[in-house]
């Protein structure tokens, strides 16, 4: 990829605002996607003849069935209390990047044609007619919008930039000028099964090595098992479990707590996919989509429980919209989502984050641990934006920041959290979130990493860590590549199943302690 | 009766009607809109009683800008205070017997008044002197705070400087709730006032001033977080089910 060469951005020694660049990030545009990305998701190829007024016929389409998108256009006061909070804002200094400027440059459009000022006084409201440059400016700035929701904590109506910034791209879409990289892996999804479209023989080869692996290590007979109808358990994961690092030791670390557990799991070919990245493109039909093959799977292979790997937007989806989807969660009086509720067990929560079932196991001291397994790390946490401010665990509100923290300090004895300022409800984006993580975008990765990545530097230097453990596979994948622009190693970034895996004795394990590990596993 | 007298019973008439219909649109709009999905900005309350308190506290404290910056909360709450407390004073114009609620805070809002034109003041500078606030402004929002500060200082004037008949001014209002159309004094600072005050009401409904309907139906504060445990499905996406 010959990208233009750019400087990574100089940690600053206190969080300070950046004075304002115009147009500092104007030329940053990810590629738009192929015209049979496009149509294959019922998107027209390529942008159409009269797409101004398709454009504006679909923002009314949408202010008609999204409340939220359509208080959001009208109620905004420009206080100036989201500025300063976005991380791209602080990366790249470029105005358009603030929350509300960001939101600017559809509202001016929507203020053209759907209000009364807009259409008399356009100078008065800063009302715009939709231009092509208006178009490119939609495309470059939407896409250099993580949809992290850090804004909508500040704003004192909830304003979410993230809803705008969907919409934005929905209606992008529905006059053919859609993104590559979200719609070529929306389109995986749905052929292959997964985003990566990884297909079954070769998922299939992919997890026996892996439960091969942690057999030999452990000297137990651990399976990571794949499509077996009437298993307890669907584990529905980011199919980057399967490949990247250190995705993958999150996986294994999975495996060995169901395995601890004696619970009956299964992965599915089929449904090989937590990621749905139909709702970073807002698209409800397609994230409709994709969610019923999860659902598909569930039913086919009679599972009771349906338990979500480390993602934070596959997360969001299935926390907060698969029942709505799909059905899959409880108290649905419907025909449609009761069929499948009435084959799950409602003991339990569902979906259930698998940092929940961990926790939950521990609580009932069913699983074992030797917590000097992770005495070479010290270790803090990363919170990812969409399990932080779109989601919950467990029964309390904070649960999601607290759960995943109980079960570090439950495997390792070293733990330190970042600044306040950068963690929990407030957590900065990694910088990659939203549909962005695509090379094409190297620039702003990069750049939008600044704020975690100073406050990650600040508990290297004072505290001695070196793990940050997430739970999302686009932090940890993000992460991964841009820690070396700042000097801190790679491998910094760690699952947090990873550090479970490590400090985990399994049942019988180290009872043939003093053998080789080669005899141990037959 | 005099040809201010007709105009302005006129002018408060338009903006009233023009008022409460616009808003009774604008809140009509929000209210049948569907919200398809969950989305409150979590971590939530996970009952509605929850939902209840943080809306109260965003409504009534401004928690949310509370957390962000606190020259614009320090500002902005003085002025939206004051703003309330100035109103419900306002009462005593319409009120034959003046509630005793409204005879209390009589002293209050006086002060009041000082303070929400300090607050407009301090917002208005930080709109012009803060580089961003000024980047995301635009002539409409210079005017509102303009206008708002024109009301409040022409009321100071009345109150602090050049009185007016308010017993005069009162049997006007009284009269026009009435239809009995009673003379309005004529001084250049209540003519201002009353000018200006018809002007914010018939701008109200088509600005920015959307946000005090509209803050109750932000999706992202409104919502109970319990998607896990309730099926959440609107109208049009109930279709898709089909
Ligand atoms: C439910 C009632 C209301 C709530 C919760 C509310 C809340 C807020 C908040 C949080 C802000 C941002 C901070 C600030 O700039 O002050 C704001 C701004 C503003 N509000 Fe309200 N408000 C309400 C009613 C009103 C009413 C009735 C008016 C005027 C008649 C008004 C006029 C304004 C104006 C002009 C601004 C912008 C100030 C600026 O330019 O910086 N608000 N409001
Ligand atoms: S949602 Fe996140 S990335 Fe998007 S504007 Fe808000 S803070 Fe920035
Ligand atoms: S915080 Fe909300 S109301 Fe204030 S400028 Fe940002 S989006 Fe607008």
């Amino acid at each position: 990829m010959a990208a233009a060469k750019f400087d990574t951005p100089n940690m600053r020694e206190y969080p300070s605002i950046p004075a304002l660049q115009p147009d500092a990030t104007a030329h940053l545009k990810s590629f738009p996607a192929a015209p049979d990305h496009n149509t294959f998701l019922g998107f027209p190829g390529e942008l159409v003849e009269n797409w101004q007024d398709k454009a504006i016929e679909k923002m009314g389409d949408l202010l008609g069935k999204y409340r939220g998108f359509r208080v959001f256009m009208d109620a905004c006061v420009k206080c100036g209390s989201c500025t300063d909070k976005c991380h791209y804002f602080q990366g790249t200094s470029d105005p358009k990047n603030m929350p509300v400027a960001r939101q600017d440059l559809l509202r001016s459009v929507y203020r053209r044609h759907f209000t009364l000022a807009g259409k008399y006084l356009p100078w008065l409201v800063g009302a715009r007619d939709l231009t092509r440059e208006v178009l490119d400016e939609w495309y470059n700035y939407f896409h250099q919008c993580s949809q992290c929701r850090r804004c909508s904590v500040f704003c004192p109506y909830g304003i979410d930039t993230a809803e705008v910034s969907m919409a934005a791209r929905e209606i992008m879409d529905s006059i053919g000028y859609g993104q590559k990289y979200c719609n070529e892996i929306l389109g995986k999804v749905q052929k292959v099964g997964n985003n990566l479209g990884l297909p079954g023989p070769a998922l299939e080869a992919t997890l026996e090595e892996f439960a091969e692996e942690i057999s030999d290590e452990t000297g137990c007979d651990v399976k990571i098992p794949l499509d077996v109808e009437g298993a307890d358990v669907l584990l529905i994961t980011p199919s980057a479990d399967f490949f990247a690092e250190p995705h993958i030791d999150g996986l294994m670390g999975y495996a060995k707590v169901f395995h601890a557990a004696g619970i009956s799991w299964t992965v599915s070919t089929y449904a090989s996919e937590a990621a749905n990245f139909s709702m970073f493109i807002g698209s409800y039909s397609n994230m409709k989509k994709v969610a019923e093959r999860i659902r598909k799977a569930a039913i086919d292979l009679k599972v009771k429980r349906i338990v979500v790997g480390e993602c934070g937007h596959a997360w969001r989806v299935a926390y907060s919209f698969w029942n709505t989807l799909t059905g899959v969660g409880s108290g649905a009086d419907d025909p449609y989502a009761q069929q499948l509720q009435k084959q799950l067990d409602h003991s339990y929560p569902i979906p259930q984050h698998i940092c929940e079932l961990t926790w939950d196991l521990i609580q009932q001291n069913k699983l074992t641990f030797d917590k000097s397994g992770n005495d070479h790390r010290t270790v803090t946490f990363h919170d990812s934006c969409n399990v932080a401010r779109a989601t919950r665990m467990g029964t309390e509100p904070g649960g999601q920041f607290d759960i995943p923290r109980n079960v570090i300090k439950a495997v390792c004895n070293n733990y330190v959290d970042m600044d306040p300022d950068t963690i929990r409800e407030v957590t900065y984006c990694c910088g990659g979130g939203g549909g962005l993580l695509t090379d094409d975008l190297m620039e702003l990765r990069v750049k939008g990493a600044l704020p975690r990545m100073e406050a990650l530097k600040r508990v290297i230097d004072e505290d001695k860590v070196n793990a940050m453990a997430a739970i999302c596979a686009i932090c940890k994948a993000q992460f991964a590549k841009v820690m070396p622009y700042y000097g801190i190693p790679m491998d910094t970034i760690v699952s947090l199943h990873q550090l479970v895996k490590d400090a985990i004795i399994l049942p019988g394990q180290g009872e043939e302690k003093a053998e080789p590990a080669a005899e141990a596993t037959e | 009766m005099s040809f201010l007298t007709v105009l302005y019973a006129l002018l408060f008439y338009t903006a009233t009607a023009l008022f409460i219909v616009g808003l009774a649109y604008k809140i009509r709009q929000y209210a049948t809109t569907p919200a398809p999905l969950k989305i409150p900005t979590t971590p939530a309350p996970t009952t509605t009683s929850g939902v209840v308190l943080r809306m109260a506290r965003e409504v009534v404290l401004f928690e949310s800008l509370f957390k962000s910056n606190k020259w614009i909360w320090i500002f902005g709450w003085m002025f939206h205070v004051s703003l309330a407390l100035v109103i419900l004073r306002h009462f005593r114009y319409f009120q034959e017997s003046v509630w005793p609620l409204i005879v209390f805070i009589q002293p209050f809002g006086m002060y009041a008044g000082f303070f929400m034109v300090l607050g407009l003041l301090g917002l208005w500078v930080r709109r012009i002197f803060v580089e961003r606030i000024r980047y995301i402004t635009s002539p409409s929002d210079h005017l509102m705070l303009a206008l708002l500060v024109g009301i409040g200082f022409s009321g100071l004037m009345m109150k602090f400087v050049e009185h007016t008949d308010i017993v005069a001014v009162k049997a006007f209002f009284l009269g026009l709730m009435r239809f009995d159309l009673q003379p309005l004094p004529t001084d250049a600072p209540l003519l201002i006032h009353l000018g200006l005050v018809a002007l914010l009401l018939i701008i109200f409904p088509f600005s920015k001033l959307l946000h005090a309907p509209g803050v109750f139906f932000s999706p992202t504060r409104n919502q109970v977080d319990n998607p896990r445990e309730r099926r959440h499905l609107a109208p049009w996406a109930a279709e898709l089910d089909k």
